[in-house]
């Protein structure tokens, strides 16, 4: 981390940020930033605003009425609490996979283009097909559904329902994609395989990831951030959260003595 | 003794022998509660519910058939000529019976008539009781009356005796059979499952006894007017047999009924639809809590208005706005133009009840929109949709078909609407196109042809049953065609 030439760009970064359930703080003042092309996972016991932090990166917590959001939260450098900001587009940019897989009643291919559609990344049907097929070809789905694109999504198991989330959000094209323990409704086989999924996407796109399993940090990740009661207990390394922790409570943490 | 009393001992037994099953199951185990099968308390239960449901059971059946029973056996000892007559003439004869019956039971022992008291004797007596007797008594009808008094009382005696004695056979058989094993719990579990669906067949009942007595009614309409005349008839035209004509045969036609509640129940879905929808979109996707808690109840005090009141509305406000207002724009077309808005229009009633119902469609709506789970919008705004495309795109689509179930249930509300239809739209019974001018609804025919002074043999009143039965079997059609929709939409996030 010393070596400023190995350093990655930071993608987003927040800023003292503070985030208040009507008078609860949720979140007490937190620095933290999310490198290019890199996976940060978000850990720490429940409760301790893991959700809530990485709700704040694309905005959705305005959707929650008593939620308060202080602090800079900055975009490639742009702060997206900007009143001038246009959430939509920050949305598409910042895409977001949820804890439990989340399709729409539609078929399998609607729910592709249901993205792309809405912001106008298509012209023609033969647009829309070849962003269904890349975008499930990405989330490692193609094969499994080439034949039944018209069937609806929440027909798919659970696994499958997860990767078609993932696809949908990749679909949009955005530059980070956010994940809510995306595998914490899934199976040890599918877990692997959305696993190896967020691998091959680090390639292409910045993930931010909230899991409650440390092997899964540890696989995935490049980059651990460690949360307990609302605030930020360190972020390093994964290798080094891991090996060679500089906090105690981290170290409890990861050896299972408290959370 | 009444079957009030009855029942007060009936369970008075009942709630001696739940004390006395609850201390005979821990006598049994010597206060060992645990040896038991089922808790003590359900032992009392197991001896209340033989003690008291069979008594009861049949304590109600004796007290439907007994009365029938005693019917009949009076009008077996009717007189001859009595028991030649017609039906009509003889239920006529029985009602005066069962008021002279009444009217002798209210005396005390000391001014009970002589046994050969005539007619003219008693009706002064019972008057003053405050029973009035028919003009057409006859004498032979005071030992009648006599004879169905004394068979009610001793009915009645016998009732309290068996009543009772089987709720005592109940308590001892049930005590009886109390053991530390018996499995008292799972049999009380047995009879309240049993009351529950005695409750529910009732509600069913309820329904197919109405069916079936609007059915009888109308097949004796039929049987004078043939159906095609009914169902496809355009005239209405029911003159009453003691109009100026008493050979006048009168024309049932449905079909300008017909037409005009589905014209005007059409009118008011377009008024209800729209702007129940909207508000229910609003009020499920964007107003915040505040807002929310507030102007929902306001919405639903629309739905606690009675019609009658809106019936006003349309009357005095609704009905002359329209009025003059066609006249003011049919005057700037061609000066001194006249109204082409009647006050009492089609137009009139179809825009008032679809007032009345936009609280229904928005309020059920509602209820189906929040009912779409909370990860269908994060879904979509996670996506970068704004809210109203993720209201057309997402949740109108998954709740569509909870909404158009709960438009259907709407409709057959506004189907069966006579208040608004009466005040506002008329009650001429016309086949018209024009929303402008009056027409009437069927529910607005039935009220007519029901209204006064009646006797059920004619076609005249006769029809209203076909005209009810036909409404029910629409509105049944229409809200069976509901649920099924509504149920089928359940299953898509299960
Ligand atoms: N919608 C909400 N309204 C009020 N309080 C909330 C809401 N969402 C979260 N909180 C509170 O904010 C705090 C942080 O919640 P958050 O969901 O971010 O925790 P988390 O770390 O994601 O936990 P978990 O691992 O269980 O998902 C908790 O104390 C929680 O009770
Ligand atoms: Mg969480």
């Amino acid at each position: 981390m010393n070596d400023e030439s190995k350093t990655p760009k930071v993608k987003m970064a927040g800023k003292g940020v503070e985030v208040f359930y009507g008078a609860k703080q949720a979140i007490n003042g937190i620095d933290l930033e999310v490198y290019e092309r890199q996976v940060t996972a978000l850990i720490g016991p429940s409760g301790c605003g893991k959700s809530t932090y990485l709700r704040c990166l694309n905005r959705m917590n305005d959707t929650i009425d008593i939620c308060k959001v202080k602090g800079l939260l900055t975009l490639d450098g742009e702060d997206i609490y900007d009143p001038n900001i246009d959430v939509v587009e920050l949305r598409a940019r910042v895409g977001m996979v949820f804890q439990k897989p989340n399709p729409f009643p539609k078929s399998i291919y609607e729910n592709i283009t249901y993205g792309p559609r809405i912001h106008g990344l298509a012209k023609s049907k033969a647009d829309l097909d070849v962003i269904v097929e890349k975008s499930l070809r990405g989330a490692g789905l193609w094969e499994e559904v080439k034949d039944r694109l018209l069937e609806p999504g929440t027909g798919l198991s659970g696994g499958q329902q997860q990767r078609l989330c993932i696809a949908r959000a990749i679909a949009v094209q955005p530059e980070v994609i956010l994940m809510d323990e995306p595998c914490s409704a899934l199976d040890p086989i599918a877990t692997a395989i959305v696993e190896e999924l967020i691998g091959e996407l680090r390639e292409q796109y910045t993930i931010v990831i909230v899991t409650h399993s440390m092997q899964q940090a540890a696989r995935v990740s490049q980059r651990t951030a460690m949360f307990h009661l609302g605030d930020l207990v360190e972020v390093d390394d994964t290798e080094t959260i891991f090996t060679n922790p500089s906090e105690k409570r981290t170290q409890d943490y990861i050896t299972g003595r408290f959370g | 003794m009444s079957l009030s009393a009855i029942i007060l001992v009936v369970v008075v037994l009942g709630v001696i022998g739940w004390f006395v099953g609850v201390s005979r199951s821990k006598s049994l185990v010597a206060g060992n509660v645990s040896q038991l099968h089922s808790r003590p308390t359900y032992y009392g239960s197991y001896i209340f519910v033989w003690a008291v449901l069979p008594a009861i059971f049949v304590a109600a059946i004796w007290s439907i058939v007994s009365p029938i029973y005693v019917d009949n056996q009076v009008r077996g000892h009717l007189p001859a000529e009595v028991l030649s007559q017609e039906q009509a003439q003889q239920n006529l004869s029985m009602n005066i019976v069962q008021s002279i019956a009444r009217g002798l039971n209210t005396l005390s022992s000391e001014n009970r008539p002589a046994d050969d008291v005539t007619i003219e004797d008693l009706k002064p007596i019972l008057a003053e009781q405050g029973v009035a007797i028919a003009g057409s008594g006859e004498t032979y009808m005071i030992t009648s009356a006599r004879q169905m008094n004394s068979m009610t009382r001793s009915s009645e005696t016998m009732r309290a005796v068996v009543v009772i004695a089987l709720s005592l056979i109940g308590f001892v058989l049930a005590y009886m059979q109390i053991t530390a094993k018996l499995r008292a719990r799972n049999k009380v579990e047995g009879v309240v499952t049993g009351a529950l669906i005695v409750a529910s067949s009732i509600a069913i009942l309820t329904t197919v006894g109405i069916v079936f007595s609007m059915l009888s009614e109308t097949t004796r309409f039929f049987s004078s007017v043939p159906m095609t005349d009914f169902f496809f008839g355009v005239v209405w035209d029911p003159r009453f047999a003691n109009a100026s004509d008493p050979n006048a045969a009168g024309q049932f036609g449905l079909i300008p009924l017909l037409a005009g509640t589905l014209y005007i129940a059409f009118v008011a879905m377009l008024v209800a639809v729209p702007v129940g929808l909207f508000s229910a979109i609003y009020m499920a996707e964007y107003a915040g809590p505040k807002l929310r808690s507030v102007a929902k109840p306001l919405l639903e005090v629309l739905a606690g208005i009675p019609t009658i009141v809106y019936g006003f509305f349309a009357l005095v406000t609704v009905g002359p706005f329209l009025r003059d207002l066609s006249a003011q724009i049919s005057g700037i077309v061609s000066d001194g133009g006249s109204s082409f808005i009647q006050a009492q229009s089609v137009l009139t009633a179809g825009f008032v009840m679809g007032i009345m119902l936009i609280p229904f469609v928005s309020s059920l709506s509602d209820d189906i929109i929040t009912q779409v789970p909370g990860s269908m919008r994060d879904g979509s705004l996670g996506l970068g949709a704004t809210r109203s495309e993720t209201v057309r795109k997402v949740i109108l689509p998954a709740a569509l078909p909870g909404v158009v179930g709960a438009l259907l249930l709407t409709a057959s509300r506004a189907i069966g609407e006579t208040m608004i239809v009466v005040l506002a739209a008329g009650v001429a019974a016309r086949l018209t196109i024009n929303p402008f001018e009056p027409m009437t609804t069927v529910t607005v025919k039935i009220v007519s042809q029901l209204t006064g002074d009646l006797e059920f043999n004619s076609p005249q009143t006769l029809v209203a049953f076909a005209l009810g039965l036909t409404l029910f079997f629409i509105t049944l059609a229409l809200n069976v065609y509901a649920l099924y929709i509504v149920r089928k939409y359940r299953e898509q996030y299960e």
